[in-house]
């Protein structure tokens, strides 16, 4: 069967930006199986019992303890959910994978081991390996047997990966690859038996390998970390190490591919892992508050813990909508069928959500753990409540699967490529709305009465923002734009906005659907507050942006385009955040 | 061996629980579910003896379709089939009509072993069990923590009070009531959630309920009042506090 015929019609990637979406079209969490519900139920309860009990000891660099988790994980199924049935995995979905991640989130070391493992140690091995690599190493992969690691940054080059300096030559008979070079913050280094690497062969051309652990090959030890100091970071040195020919991954010199490719996917799967995080914290924190007593009465009942606990939630929601979103999207351009192939080219056609994911949902979990510390007052600072550790763990995030500059000059870049490939129609949707910023059309009012009307138009308008913003670069810096990093990124963060806003409001507005607008009224609040805090932000970002870029009157032109997209009535986010925050407070527990 | 286990879906142990409007019952409303503990514990048991002596085990359920996810995690840990009596409201229900429409729903089956948890984590009469054997004309023993089929007979330890337990023989077929907390619960895995789908789950409708059956309403329902007095014995006297607090635990608080 040919890889095309895997696929079905497809929402372009990007495509949120110039296009409406209804919300019956988009995936929520409200739309898990019976089957995801206990994928979900079965990953927590390992998580919560056999995982988070054990950190101390995770946290005294036991990897003999990593690698007893990890064979338990690979029995439940938790490392192969998306591998298919032929190379030992169970072959579901994206969202089914989506799942088990969001609950690894519950212990980040773990969750960082089993990134590893379960992702950018094994995907590339999947994707791109040879039959016999794949048939050789992806069961022993999925059940835990084998422990992989990613190592692809090196102490000289992190961001610019491909400068990496480690080389890999062909043997003289031709049967395997010899490897030199020192890797660095390698995942799982302290013990893993696999190791995906990435070196240059004939000194230029950067290609993928698999490697075992052999003579050779040695970790340094395990660096003295921030955070997630349950998980092993070590340095890897690589001197005359071999490899066979089979374990040449994809071509030689398409190695940036591969490295490019598989942290699509990782940062999927971070944005998932720090959503389940983020789950946890609130529910640690409004436990605490509703414990904790000052005043003769408990902290939760102070307007400022309220509004703490109402935008931690409120993050944690959104940011889940727009995951769930993204892997809806992801397995519905797929059939049972896909091959791997269809499976990659499906995943990078969101490359440009994937990064939006990774960077929102890192900064929300940032977020949440820095009010977490502060719920907990002192105690949040004693190493003896597990705030301290929340947000030593939560720092991490920003920083690994491409930091969060890369990854929002990224998001920018991404659709600008697809534009000019003419994959994505940004380009003409772009002149159109230049048109209307020339020649603002009426106005219309028409009192719409369906919920978060409003709050769509603004999301919709703040897409008019993003092209306007972008556009604007485009035309004025064209392909210098590139160069042009605080533009990038404040285009990004429209961007980010954006999708963010539209995805809860759409998941809201589905929630009305199928529950009813008074039951579906905890909802409406949080993205009634979000909206109104995200447009600020969007108008903000904009005015700095434009004013950047253009002057007199073109700038007073854009300006007032600008005033009139983003033109709302402030609604009582005081109010609804209190109603948002006594739905977890009630419950004492993450309750949305 | 054909084993049959009735598992019960009760309002999750860490909710908060609070009271519905009328007073009658917990607010369901925004309640989550989850098995009752003791029946997880017969299901591991009844498992564990296939594994041991082959057979199969059916999982029993009564309740709204609410009740469908108890069923289906059951069959995810390894159970082969199902059946679920459909019913919306099991409040007013007493052991004895509960246990008469579960004798009517698996009596066909002709089981070797029934298996249900000791109690109910929400109701707590652990009455339904022992009923249902007598309406199956099964022998029974209850707050069983181990289970030896191997023999002709059936052999199984039950918990006494105080630290004593009693090893009993009993023929087959029989019901036993489970104790939590005897095992190691197994975990759904990702193959077993998976392959769950594919399993039979049966839906009947209830038995019509005797109308002779002892019947109940709930009329009110609940938080136990906390209440705090103090008393001061003996007004200074250490001798007759003494004796006035030896009366009190012996006539009010009844220690002794
Ligand atoms: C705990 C941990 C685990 C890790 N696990 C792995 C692993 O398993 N495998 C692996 O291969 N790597 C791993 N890494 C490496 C990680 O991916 C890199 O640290 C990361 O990509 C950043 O690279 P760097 O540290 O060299 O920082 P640099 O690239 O030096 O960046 C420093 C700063 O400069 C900014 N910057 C860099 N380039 C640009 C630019 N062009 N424009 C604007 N700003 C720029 C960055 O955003 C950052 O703020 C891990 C790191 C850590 C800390």
């Amino acid at each position: 069967m040919s890889a095309v015929a895997d696929e079905k019609k497809i929402v372009a990637g990007g495509s949120f930006l110039i296009e409406e979406r209804a919300p019956a079209e988009i995936f929520t969490p409200e739309d898990f199986t019976e089957e995801h519900r206990m994928i979900g139920e079965t990953t927590r309860e390992f998580m919560d019992k056999e995982v988070r009990p054990r950190e101390p000891e995770l946290e005294q660099h036991r990897w003999d303890i990593s690698r007893e988790l990890l064979r338990h994980a690979g029995e439940l199924g938790l490392i192969g959910a998306t591998v298919p049935e032929e190379y030992g995995g169970l072959g579901l979905d994206q969202v089914s994978g989506g799942i088990v991640g969001e609950h690894l989130g519950r212990s980040a070391s773990f969750a960082t081991t089993m990134g590893a493992q379960s992702g950018i140690g094994l995907l590339p091995i999947l994707f791109y390996g040879t039959e016999a690599a794949k048939k050789k190493y992806l069961p022993k992969i999925a059940s835990g047997e084998l422990v992989t690691a990613y190592a692809l940054t090196e102490a000289g080059s992190g961001s610019d990966a491909l400068a990496a300096k480690a080389t890999a030559r062909l043997s003289e008979d031709g049967t395997h690859y010899v490897l030199n070079g020192e890797k660095m913050w390698i995942t799982n280094g302290g013990f893993a038996d696999v190791f995906v690497v990435f070196a240059k062969v004939d000194g230029d051309k950067f290609t993928g390998f698999v490697v075992e652990r052999q003579e050779g090959l040695t970790n340094g030890a395990d660096e003295h970390k921030m955070g997630i100091k349950g998980s092993s970071t070590t340095a890897l040195i690589l001197s005359d190490v071999k490899t066979p020919v089979e374990n040449l991954l994809g071509e030689v010199g398409k190695g940036h591919k591969i490295a490019f490719n598989i942290l699509n996917i990782g940062r999927f799967k971070l944005g998932a892992m720090c959503g389940g995080g983020m789950k946890l914290m609130v529910s640690e924190s409004v436990r605490y508050a509703n414990e904790r007593h000052q005043f003769g009465k408990p902290i939760s009942s102070f307007g400022a813990i309220k509004h703490k606990l109402a935008e931690m939630s409120i993050k944690t929601w959104v940011g889940e909508s727009m995951i769930y979103r993204t892997l809806g999207l992801i397995d519905s351009s797929l059939t049972d069928t896909a091959t791997p192939e269809a499976k990659l080219r499906a995943i990078e056609e969101y490359a440009a959500e994937c990064s939006i994911i990774k960077v929102a949902l890192s900064e929300y979990c940032g977020f949440t753990a820095d009010e977490m510390v502060q719920i907990y007052g002192g105690y949040g600072y004693s190493a003896d409540y597990p705030a301290e550790a929340a947000y030593r763990d939560a720092r991490i995030n920003r920083i690994f699967e491409g930091t969060n500059e890369i990854n929002r000059m990224l998001i920018p870049g991404m659709l600008m490529k697809r534009a000019i490939s003419g994959q994505l129609a940004l380009l003409p949707a772009a002149q159109k709305l230049m048109e209307e910023v020339l020649s603002p059309a009426l106005q219309s009012f028409d009192e719409d009465e369906e919920p978060l009307a409003a709050e769509m138009k603004l999301a919709q308008n703040a897409k008019k923002v993003a092209l306007m913003t972008l556009g604007t670069a485009a035309q004025k810096y064209m392909t210098k734009l590139a160069d042009q990093q605080e533009i990038l990124l404040g285009v990004a963060d429209i961007i980010i906005d954006t999708y963010a806003m539209e995805s809860a409001i759409l998941r809201a507005q589905k929630l009305v659907a199928s529950q009813g607008e008074e039951k579906a009224a905890r909802y409406l609040d949080m993205v009634r507050v979000f909206t109104n805090d995200a447009v600020e932000r969007v108008e903000t970002s904009a005015r700095n942006v434009l004013a950047a870029m253009s002057e007199g009157d073109e700038l007073r032109t854009l300006l007032a385009a600008l005033r009139r997209f983003v033109k709302r009535t402030p609604s009582n986010t005081v109010a609804a955040r209190q109603r948002v925050a006594e739905v977890v407070i009630q419950a004492n527990r993450y309750a949305y | 061996m054909k084993i049959i286990v009735l598992m019960k879906q009760v309002a999750n142990k860490d909710a908060i629980l609070r009271i519905n409007r009328d007073a009658t019952w917990i607010e369901e409303g925004d309640l989550s579910f989850e098995v009752n503990e003791s029946d997880g514990y017969a299901l591991e048991e009844s498992l564990r003896l296939k594994e041991k002596h082959g057979g199969e085990v059916v999982v029993c359920t009564m309740g709204a379709q609410r009740a469908k996810s108890v069923i289906k995690d059951a069959l995810a840990r390894g159970a082969d089939r199902a059946i679920h009596v459909v019913k919306d409201d099991l409040l007013n229900l007493t052991p004895y009509a509960g246990a008469k429409i579960l004798a009517e729903a698996i009596r066909g089956e002709q089981p070797d072993l029934v298996m249900t948890g000791l109690q109910s984590d929400d109701n707590g009469f652990a009455q339904t069990g022992v009923i249902l054997a007598e309406l199956l004309g099964l022998p029974h023993a209850t707050i069983v923590i181990e289970v030896d089929a191997s023999g002709e007979q059936l052999r199984v330890k039950r918990e006494l009070e105080s630290g004593w337990y009693q090893w009993y023989t009993m023929p087959k077929p029989a019901l036993l009531t489970i104790q939590s907390g005897i095992s190691q619960i197994r975990y759904a895995t990702l193959k077993g959630i998976m392959a769950a789908k594919k399993k039979e789950i049966k839906e009947v409708a209830p038995a019509a309920t005797d109308p002779a059956a002892p019947s109940q309403r709930v009329t009110k329902v609940y938080f136990p009042q906390k209440t705090k007095q103090t008393q001061f014995l003996g007004d200074g006297n250490a001798k007759a506090g003494a004796a006035q607090l030896a009366e009190k635990l012996r006539s009010e608080a009844r220690v002794f």
